[in-house]
């Protein structure tokens, strides 16, 4: 599916949710549990089958980033599974908060 | 829309905008009235959402429900004459505009403008289905319209699109990450961008949301103890007459106020110096920001204030005036006239670029360099620590004899003289000089010095061209409501004396 900031997944194996806040315009292969993301008004993928050491789980509020800072993807709904680009996970944006400031 | 969405989800029970009394509305509620406002925003076919009231209810549910609509937010200031209201709603005809009772009549019946009270607005949206989550998640889209204050000319309409705003909330705030009992109390209006970030930073955080219309220090104080308040943003105007409250009256205690921010404005040092004496649990943090940038970009934290306060190096103690370090998130960089960074220490124009930066004005596209720099207008410097100093708008610089002088460097000389109270330098023209320095001074008790001893005094601290060439004593120095220096009401005063 091609991502652009602002797209919207929805993952096939669970409850996972994100919007794409940072992504390149072009077609990437994006997963939760290691199953390819749907868009969230699209079908379902039939019996999707997570992939084992895919189901760490994604945490609201947290952002995703690859290794080569091509995508970040926020998540706006927790669930199990775990996200990806292709076979690779991603790992959460470490953030630091900021002393309040307005 | 989406942070709000997410707060819904997440923690939707609790209260976002009112009292702790039970009288507010929580997060899931507002994200309810937020679509049914949008719906009825939709129906009026505006193409923008203006807002011309003091800060209700009504606002987030303005702000929120146009993002939902997927039209402009246009917070206009109720404090203008109404032929310049009349002028602005023209910029942005056809709109729907939320306003009261009070206010409704200067725009009543004009052309292009329909008018809902944010009274009706909150009742309608009280009931009926909420309609599906369909907004646009365009990250191009025009989340809001702040018209400047438009110091020289008419105003410009700074606009901030949706990704300027997320790129800065997700950049500063953690989600959900204040604890259920924190509040925070918001004073500056909404047609100013600290107002517009206030919420979308606390919808985000979960930080509950009092509103206090019209500034008053008794009524800040009053509802700081009463709605235990945990955090606040004043402008520099507003911690003055705080502190001067509290001096005042030993008697009252501030005990809830974990965090407390500034920012609008310079803060002058015995300012701040004596609120972190008054409040010393209080953290304290200097943001500073502008319009275009989606608020702030630069922040003075806790620690540092209390190292500065604590320090016997007046490098350190310096620190106070600074408006500490750049966000993470994004660039700042120091440049001369020809766009070339200067070395660490010296003064030039503060350039900054970054996510959150949008630098762009309706109908004159974006003021960015091809690599995505923003001249701020504002002059500035950064020391060997990295601390940034701003001095003011590039425009208020003095030339006297060819040197150009920050107005800010004579103000802070002379706001540290015991008998002054408040102070402006400003440059008015002259013959011999192009332009001569005139100290305008408020004094903390009347008649208490004269001419000479300010004088002598600057000269102890400024080199000889520096030094004010007039010192002229006034009753109170002229200010906008956001705590912003009308330094072009001083020059006209002392050029029409002159």
């Amino acid at each position: 599916m091609e991502i652009r900031a602002g797209s919207r997944l929805k993952s096939g194996v669970c409850q996972t949710e994100v919007i794409a806040v940072k992504a390149p315009g072009t077609e990437m292969d994006i997963r939760c549990g290691g199953v390819p993301m749907v868009d969230p008004t699209g079908s379902m993928p039939d019996d999707p089958s997570p992939v084992d050491g895919a189901m760490n789980g994604t945490q609201m509020g947290k952002r995703y980033v690859d290794a080569d800072d091509t995508i970040e993807l926020l998540c706006t709904k927790p669930g199990e599974g775990s996200l990806g680009l292709g076979d690779t996970l991603l790992t959460i944006k470490e953030s630091k908060p900021l002393p309040a400031s307005d | 829309m989406m942070l709000l969405e997410m707060a819904s989800s997440a923690f939707g029970e609790r209260v976002a905008f009112g009292s702790k009394d039970g009288s507010g509305i929580t997060y899931q509620e507002l994200y309810e009235r937020a679509g049914r406002a949008s719906q009825y925003f939709k129906e009026t076919n505006a193409e923008h959402v203006s807002f011309l009231a003091e800060s209700n209810v009504g606002l987030p549910i303005s702000l929120f429900g146009s993002s939902w609509a997927g039209l402009p937010f246009v917070p206009l200031n109720y404090r203008l004459a109404a032929d310049e209201v009349q002028a602005l709603a023209d910029r942005i005809s056809p709109t729907v505009t939320v306003t009261n009772n009070d206010l409704a009549s200067i725009v009543q019946g004009k052309e292009g403008v329909s008018l809902v009270t944010g009274d009706q607005l909150i009742d309608f949206s009280m009931t009926g289905a909420t309609p599906d989550p369909s907004w646009n998640m365009d990250p191009d889209e025009i989340a809001i319209l702040l018209f400047t204050s438009g110091t020289t000319g008419a105003p410009k309409a700074a606009v901030l699109r949706q990704s300027h705003l997320v790129s800065y909330i997700l950049g500063s705030v953690e989600f959900m990450g204040a604890a259920d009992n924190e509040a925070s109390l918001v004073s500056v209006p909404p047609y100013h961008v600290a107002g517009i970030a206030a919420m979308c930073s606390s919808v985000y955080s979960g930080r509950r949301i009092v509103q206090l219309p019209s500034f008053d220090a008794e009524e800040w104080i009053n509802l700081v103890i009463n709605e235990e308040i945990t955090h606040a943003m004043v402008v520099p105007t507003m911690l003055a007459r705080i502190v001067e409250y509290l001096d005042n009256d030993s008697s009252v205690k501030i005990t809830s106020l974990r965090a407390l921010s500034y920012g609008g404005g310079k803060m002058p040092r015995p300012v701040i110096e004596r609120a972190l004496t008054l409040l010393p649990d209080t953290n304290f943090v200097n943001a500073y920001g502008l319009t275009e940038t989606s608020s702030t970009i630069s922040v003075l934290g806790p620690e540092d204030h209390r190292e500065a306060l604590q320090s016997s190096d007046e490098r350190v103690r310096q620190r106070l005036s600074s408006a500490g370090k750049p966000l993470p998130s994004l660039e700042v960089s120091i440049r001369n006239d020809e766009g070339i960074e200067v070395p660490i220490g010296e003064s030039g124009e503060i350039w900054v670029r970054g996510e959150q930066v949008s630098g762009e004005y309706l109908g004159q596209g974006k003021k960015l360099t091809d690599d995505g720099w923003f001249p701020t207008n504002d002059g500035g410097s950064i020391d060997d620590a990295g601390y940034l100093f701003v001095e003011g708008r590039i425009d208020d610089i003095i030339i006297r004899g060819g040197e150009n002088i920050s107005p800010g460097e004579i103000e802070e000389v002379l706001l540290n003289h015991p008998n002054i109270r408040d102070a402006a330098a400003v440059g008015v023209p002259d013959e011999e000089w192009g332009e001569v320095i005139i100290a305008v001074v408020v004094s903390r008790d009347a008649g208490s010095f004269s001419e000479s001893m300010i004088k002598d005094f600057t000269k102890e601290h400024l080199r000889s061209s520096r030094t004010p060439d007039k010192v002229v004593q006034v009753d109170e120095l002229p200010y906008n409501e956001t705590g912003k220096l009308l330094r072009r009401v001083i020059k006209a005063e002392l050029v029409k004396e002159l």
